[in-house]
């Protein structure tokens, strides 16, 4: 009589809520769709002065492999939570893209994709004794059948799809900044920069680098027209903050400073 | 194996065709079958070989094409249903029990990318496989399978248009009938033909298509 919840029967598990809560202080991932692709953005979270990323690879394709990862040829999906969950999700999703590839000589539908993930993190919804995964994900794809698209999946397994949305930490503040500046048509260029823009006004820290942050767009090679993942690397973001003028001042110290 | 089928790409349509002869040996046992398979809206299929293993296949290929569609919501586009299919061929013909079945695989895609990169007009692009019992898989624009093959790819070399309308398809068809029924000793006379296009499956009692498929091509010396 005194156990919270019972382990045996199939409840709606408070686990899933403790890890919807778990995510929401995780680093946000921003999302936003544009007419000619999608794009994707990451706050890494800083652990701390004292860890060692002299060693970290940028995982062979760009990024460097912490919060936006490839998981298929035509989607990029960033994840907010636990990371060691959330790579155990990746590797799942790109078995689940390569085994489709293999049957249908084709790549995954992006929201088959997704799919295939909630399937596997709703089942951890349904029996006791076993943690869900604390990962919510967006997956920024392309596929013949609705071309560019944007979905949201949480630990419950609950999926949808969106023009632009985001996830994590101050995922509530962000998403009204995108509702309010957010434009049905808009062109990847435009979208780079309602990401940007809204990332330098949700993230904790005042002056974005490649230290905090990730970035990643899908857009469709003109010659071939298949899609094209682009994950940036540290010196790409860098030079993308730049361009949008968002980057670290050098002469910002010296001005406060006089 | 002594059945013959053919498939003829044209502008936003293809067209499949397959005689209705079942037998054994050399015995013919009924002229009335149809060896036709319907997997989607947008997707046919004939299928000819061992009796029993073409049937037994056939529905095996229906079902699991019908089970992806209520699953995902859409139909598999053609070319990840022939690859599914050749992959089915391909898995049974290394386990104890292979399929002996020739197949083709007609349908039109009408994925968003499909209607984009093809004629817009035309709703979207027709597609055709070859797919025999080894588990081959060719994309082609025209095929044939069986004792038909070894007559019809010269005259379709010949008079294969892509750009044909369906009028000029359907009397294409009708020449490399009329050269088995000339040429084959084995020759077959009743044919099932199914069109598919933008709209999907044709009727194939569309009275226009049948007065087409009836007429005799005028031959030319040309």
């Amino acid at each position: 009589m005194a156990r919270r919840y019972d382990s045996r029967t199939t409840i709606f598990s408070p686990e899933v809520e403790y890890a919807m809560e778990a995510i929401s202080h995780a680093g946000s991932v921003l999302g936003v769709l544009a007419k000619d692709g999608v794009v994707l953005a990451a706050e890494k979270k800083v652990t701390g002065k004292l860890l060692d990323l002299s060693g970290a690879t940028t995982g062979g394709y760009g990024g460097s492999g912490e919060k936006i990862f490839l998981l298929n040829s035509n989607v990029v999906a960033g994840v907010a939570g636990f990371t060691a969950d959330a790579m155990s999700l990746v590797n799942y999703a790109r078995q689940s893209a390569q085994r489709h590839l293999l049957s249908y000589n084709e790549d995954i539908p992006v929201e088959q994709l997704a799919q295939s993930l909630c399937d596997l993190k709703q089942g951890y919804t349904q029996f006791g004794g076993l943690r869900p995964f604390g990962v919510s994900l967006l997956y920024a794809g392309w596929d013949p059948h609705y071309q560019f698209q944007l979905y949201h999946s949480d630990p419950s397994g609950n999926y949808s799809g969106w023009k632009a949305t985001c996830i994590g930490a101050n995922s509530g503040t962000a998403q009204s900044l995108l509702k309010q500046d957010y434009k049905d048509d808009i062109s990847i260029e435009e979208a780079i920069e309602l990401v940007l823009k809204t990332m330098s006004k949700t993230m904790d820290s005042t002056t974005l680098g490649s230290e905090k942050l990730e970035f990643a767009t899908l857009t469709l090679d003109p010659i071939t027209k298949s899609p094209r993942a682009k994950i940036y690397r540290p010196a790409e973001v860098d030079a993308l903050l730049k361009k949008h003028d968002l980057a670290k001042k050098e002469d910002d110290v010296e001005m406060s400073a006089s | 194996m002594e059945c013959s089928s053919f498939g003829i790409i044209g502008k936003g349509y293809v067209l499949l065709a397959s005689d209705t002869t079942s037998g054994n040996s050399i015995v013919k046992m009924k002229t009335d079958e149809d060896k036709t398979k319907t997997l989607g809206q947008h997707l046919v299929m004939t299928y000819s070989g061992q009796p029993g293993d073409t049937v037994q296949f056939a529905e095996y290929v229906e079902r699991n094409l019908r089970l992806h569609q209520i699953r995902h919501h859409h139909e598999l586009r053609p070319a990840a249903a022939a690859a599914w299919i050749r992959r089915s061929v391909a898995d049974a013909l290394r386990s104890r029990s292979p399929y002996a079945v020739n197949l083709l695989v007609g349908g039109f895609d009408t994925s968003v990318t499909a209607i984009k990169e093809g004629q817009e007009e035309l709703g979207g692009t027709p597609k055709l496989y070859w797919i025999d019992y080894f588990g081959t898989l060719a994309d082609v624009p025209f095929a044939a399978h069986g004792y038909g093959s070894y007559f019809v790819f010269g005259l379709l070399d010949r008079y294969h248009d892509p750009n044909a309308s369906l009028e000029e398809g359907l009397v294409t068809l009708r020449r490399c009938i009329d050269e088995l029924s000339k040429r084959l000793n084995a020759a077959q006379s009743n044919y099932r033909v199914k069109v598919v296009d933008k709209d999907g499956l044709q009727p194939s009692f569309n009275p226009v298509m049948l007065a087409l498929l009836h007429q005799r091509p005028t031959l030319q010396d040309d």
